[in-house]
């Protein structure tokens, strides 16, 4: 039978789900492997090298570059501190002396005779990696951190902004189109993750943000609704590193799309229980895509886990989704892979499939245009 | 089989790969009847990343997909032997050549520093572009920004290598130096491979080599060459240029999966894909004696190269693209800017979420006419503003002094002046997804004429399918092979555009046309202010053409002088453009606007909706 490659978004209802969680560079991993974690659990830490600073003691005191190792009062390797003097000048007849206070606190690494400028080293960062989710530590990597597992409901958005939340998920409307509104946000959702419908407006998603929900799951964003929040037009889809208190997952796409049922279902079948989500996204070479996972305990699992052929690609029967005009979002199903190229109305000569919309309507489309709704 | 010096002036067939950040392509060029010809194509999805994490597989697979193809003509054409490129040829077994290209895991990122920036900094990036690199940033005393901040910006970055350069030969000692001692604060991790230190290249004054030595010498991997600059009136770029390339096979290529067994089979060096791109456009540009702007626009970056007074310059705009970077076009164009293209009434939300969503699903395809409008729209915005970057940067050496004469006077013209002419462009080469695959030449010239408005008259041709850095890199071992396949079976003619450059009056006659056909045939045409229209003309029987310009306007020769010459035609045609050069202004007016761009879109048979309309 023919198949087609086009990967899609995991709307997985119970799945093994594995995260590394890594130090930027080597430190000290504190959890050990089959050790139980939680979204708080430090498991790893370092300290990243301090910011340095340059200090031109030549030209700030006057003096050539060769005679600042004369007039230097620390050395290489010293611990200075803020205000302590650095330097001094050898003044006219030992008289007038200027003193260089020190800029900030940290260490003299050299000093240099040709620039006459002194590089001083500021404390170390330090930085700590926390476990995400609630799971168990199934691999310890040294120095490096560790990979943490949980069984649980795992779903990939489009597109996210915000980094990692966690929150207990409320659903806020009633059905996949509905959009969320000013008026449904209350005090009460801070620290909640909220489930919308088709869409949420720049204004409700300000609202949000000055509550402190955690974050949001919704079919659609306007993209220029971006700016406000971002500060700056977002021209390359990275991000993960905004700083704001509510991560925004976007499960279809912009503008005003219904969330897939199945999502919604989903997500509200689960309402009260604690997700972790992360907004990051990254289209490039080794794409990331914004994630909700839901752990569950043992109690809760259902044993539906199942593997899923990613690889397979998809066939005739496959649910798929079109993720571009003019059947944009509308789930249907492929009925045959035709071998042959065809030319699509804008000329265009490409691989298709034969895909059954719901209306039981039969169209042509560009097999790059579906999504395979990966599903268990 | 790298180690070996062939002899490859009687090369049979030469198998070339590029290895892309998606997909490796593979060509084959054969000897057929004396000359060199590209016959079979074959490509299949890069192996770079997880599963494979091999770069080989995915050459192995476009590789079988060119014997396969190969083999529907000759039964017993075989190019492997197993996992294996079988060369030398032996009858019907196997290439003379194998060489390839690649730009895979983001190409070689490098950053450059320099003194000052329009100078020492300048000539930095110049070398750094021209040897296929990405410029991340360039670093210079004095670019008004703290040393603090140069160190956190160099550890933030992680480039792949340094470009350090800096003071003529005899001048500043202690800025280059100063340079170095922030490179040493930092202390930079290269972005792949944690077990290698970074390599830097040294390209600046001799007077300080072993003060740099002192200071970098120990915590990278330095390497010391010819400065850039030796004096203020001459760039020297070639030697840092081919030390780029040594260390973008030694450590770059090295770290990434594959790369060293890829190595081992090739007969030339890998280069990086624009390097090779920058390679075969040099060389035709100097066999031809032609000036020449080429363009590759891909989804996260333009590629721009122009050979003019034959100074060859290269730019990359990293983030102008046609899909992981089209938000950026949309933000740095603004979006008054990309509607001024678009041939129809259209809503700005609805129009920026399309966008958007083409950026975040990149590898949609426009199914829909209105979709495919709006990727070109999209498209023109993206190629001009390469290209702007491009003029900016192609200029003559700055800091020089100039002798004058009392003629001068009135033209204070300073150095660095750009070096892009547009009257004196002999052809344009587009490259890239979006005019290589537009679904109707006539698109791709309408993109090219719109982003780049050549002035006068210049031929237009697209890279049939993008097999410029195959041919690149052929030309660094056989210039005749690469050559005769980029003519033949590379380019796509589609014609020439003529354009009068001048200020004139609306709906006046700008230009009185009188054309004589191969078969005899004449033709006279008037082109008025604001119309375009073309003319069908093969690219094997060009047509002699008296063009004579309204007062005021330029064709080529002068104010209002009549100039007598060939237009070489193609695909396309000629296309005249009346809507004028310095200044081109479009309809302000939306509706006027789309009237004007549904008429020139008919005219120029650019889409094939607005024919029926029209009928």
């Amino acid at each position: 039978m023919a198949h087609a490659y086009t990967p899609g978004l995991k709307v997985l209802k119970e799945s093994k789900v594995q995260k590394t969680r890594l130090l930027p560079l080597k430190g000290t991993v504190h959890a050990n492997k089959g050790q139980q974690v939680s979204p708080a659990t430090i498991v790893a830490s370092t300290a990243l090298p301090g910011n340095v600073q340059m200090v031109n003691v030549a030209g700030m005191l006057n003096t050539d570059p060769d005679d600042v190792l004369d007039i230097m009062l620390k050395k290489p390797g010293d611990v200075i501190e803020k205000n302590e003097a650095l330097a001094q000048s050898k003044g006219i007849f030992g008289l007038f002396k200027s003193t260089l206070p020190c800029p900030v606190t940290g260490t003299l690494e050299s000093i240099s005779e040709i620039t006459g400028q002194v590089v001083l080293r500021e404390a170390p960062i330090p930085v700590e990696v926390d476990g995400y989710i609630t799971g168990e530590v199934i691999e310890e990597l040294p120095q490096e951190g560790v990979v943490v597992e949980t069984t649980g409901v795992f779903i990939q958005g489009i597109f996210g902004i915000g980094g990692e939340r966690q929150g207990e998920i409320v659903t806020i409307v009633d059905d996949p189109s509905s959009e969320i509104t000013g008026d449904l946000l209350k005090e009460e959702y801070k620290g909640k993750i909220l489930i919308g419908g088709s869409f949420i407006s720049l204004a409700a998603f300000q609202k949000a943000m000055k509550i402190g929900v955690a974050g949001i799951i919704v079919g659609g964003f306007n993209y220029q609704d971006l700016k406000p929040i971002l500060g700056y037009d977002l021209g390359v889809a990275i991000t993960g590193g905004e700083n704001i208190p509510t991560a925004l997952i976007v499960t279809e796409g912009f503008g005003q799309i219904n969330i897939a049922s199945r999502t919604f279902e989903l997500l509200k079948s689960h309402e009260g229980k604690v997700a972790s989500i992360n907004g990051a996204t990254q289209i490039r070479a080794g794409v990331i895509r914004p994630e909700v996972i839901i752990p569950l305990t043992k109690e809760q699992q259902q044993g539906v886990d199942q593997a899923i052929d990613a690889a397979g690609g998809i066939t005739n029967g496959s649910l798929v989704r079109v993720i571009r005009a003019p059947w944009f979002g509308v789930l249907g199903t492929v009925k045959s892979l035709p071998p042959e190229l065809c030319h699509m109305e804008s000329g265009t000569l490409v691989r298709v499939a034969e895909v059954t919309l719901p209306s039981g309507e039969v169209v042509l489309l560009p097999r790059a245009n579906l999504e395979m709704v990966e599903t268990d | 089989m790298s180690e070996q010096k062939r002899d490859f002036s009687n090369a049979r067939s030469i198998l070339a790969t590029d290895c892309g950040s998606t997909t490796t392509k593979a060509i084959l060029i054969e000897l057929v009847d004396g000359e060199y010809r590209q016959t079979f194509r074959g490509e299949a999805p890069t192996t770079v990343e997880a599963p494979f994490e091999d770069v080989t597989r995915g050459v192995l697979n476009s590789v079988l997909e060119v014997e396969e193809l190969a083999r529907t003509r000759n039964d017993n054409r075989r190019i492997l032997n197993g996992e294996e490129i079988i060369t030398p040829q032996d009858g019907d077994s196997g290439v003379d050549i194998y060489i390839s290209t690649s730009s895979a895991g983001g190409g070689l990122q490098m950053m450059v520093a320099g003194v000052v920036k329009s100078m020492t900094g300048e000539s930095a990036e110049r070398a750094a572009l021209g040897a296929g690199a990405i410029v991340m940033d360039v670093l210079a005393s004095n670019d008004g920004r703290l040393p603090h901040e140069k160190i956190s910006r160099i550890r933030q970055l992680r480039p792949d290598m340094i470009l350090l350069s800096g003071g003529i030969d005899g001048g500043t000692v202690s800025h280059v130096v100063e340079l170095a001692e922030i490179l040493h604060a930092a202390n930079p991790k290269p972005r792949l491979g944690m077990s290698y230190k970074l390599p830097v290249i040294y390209a600046g004054n001799k007077e300080a080599k072993q003060t740099i030595w002192e200071t970098l010498g120990s915590v990278t991997d330095l390497k010391i060459v010819d400065n850039i600059r030796p004096v203020l009136e001459r760039e020297n770029l070639q030697p840092s240029r081919d030390e780029i390339h040594e260390l973008f096979m030694e450590h770059v290529m090295a770290q990434a999966p594959g790369y060293k067994k890829l190595m081992s089979w090739t007969d030339a060096p890998i280069m990086p894909t624009p390097g090779a791109v920058g390679a075969i456009i040099q060389t035709v540009a100097k066999l031809m004696d032609i000036s020449v702007v080429g363009v590759d626009i891909g989804g996260a970056t333009t590629d721009m190269f122009s050979v003019f007074d034959g100074i060859f310059n290269r730019t990359v705009s990293a983030n102008l693209g046609m899909s992981y970077s089209v938000c950026n076009v949309l933000a740095e164009a603004s979006l008054p800017n990309v509607l001024r293209w678009v041939p129809m009434e259209m809503d700005e939300t609805e129009l920026m979420n399309r966008i958007g969503n083409k950026m975040i699903r990149p590898t949609t395809i426009p199914q829909a006419m209105e979709e495919l409008k709006i990727e070109q729209a999209i498209a023109r915005e993206a190629l001009r503003l390469s290209f702007v970057q491009h003029k900016q940067f192609a200029v003559g050496l700055k800091g020089v002094q100039k002798e004058r004469t009392i003629s001068d006077a009135f033209d204070q013209s300073g150095s660095g002046e750009t070096l892009v002419d547009m009257m004196n462009l002999d052809l344009m080469v587009g490259s890239g997804g979006v005019l290589s695959h537009a679904p109707r030449r006539h698109q791709s010239a309408r993109m090219m004429i719109d982003a780049f408005l050549p002035e006068g008259i210049t031929q237009l041709a697209v890279d049939s399918i993008f097999m410029m850095p195959h041919l690149g890199v052929l030309s660094t071992v056989h210039e005749k092979a690469a050559t005769e396949v980029f003519t033949k079976d590379c380019l796509i003619y589609l014609g020439s555009c003529i354009a009068p450059v001048g200020p004139i009056k609306p709906g006046k006659k700008m230009l009185d046309i009188s054309l004589t056909f191969a078969d005899g045939k004449t033709e006279t045409h008037e082109l008025m202010q604001g119309d375009m229209f073309s003319i069908q003309v093969a690219y094997e029987e060009p047509v002699k053409a008296v063009l004579k310009p309204a007062k005021g306007l330029d064709i080529g020769a002068g104010k209002a002088q009549e100039i007598t010459t060939e237009l070489q035609g193609g695909l396309v045609g000629l296309i005249f453009d009346g809507r004028g050069r310095q200044p081109f202004v479009l309809p302000e007016d939306p509706t006027t606007r789309v009237a004007k761009l549904q008429e020139w879109s008919l005219a120029t048979a650019e889409y094939p909706e607005t024919e029926t309309a029209a009928e």
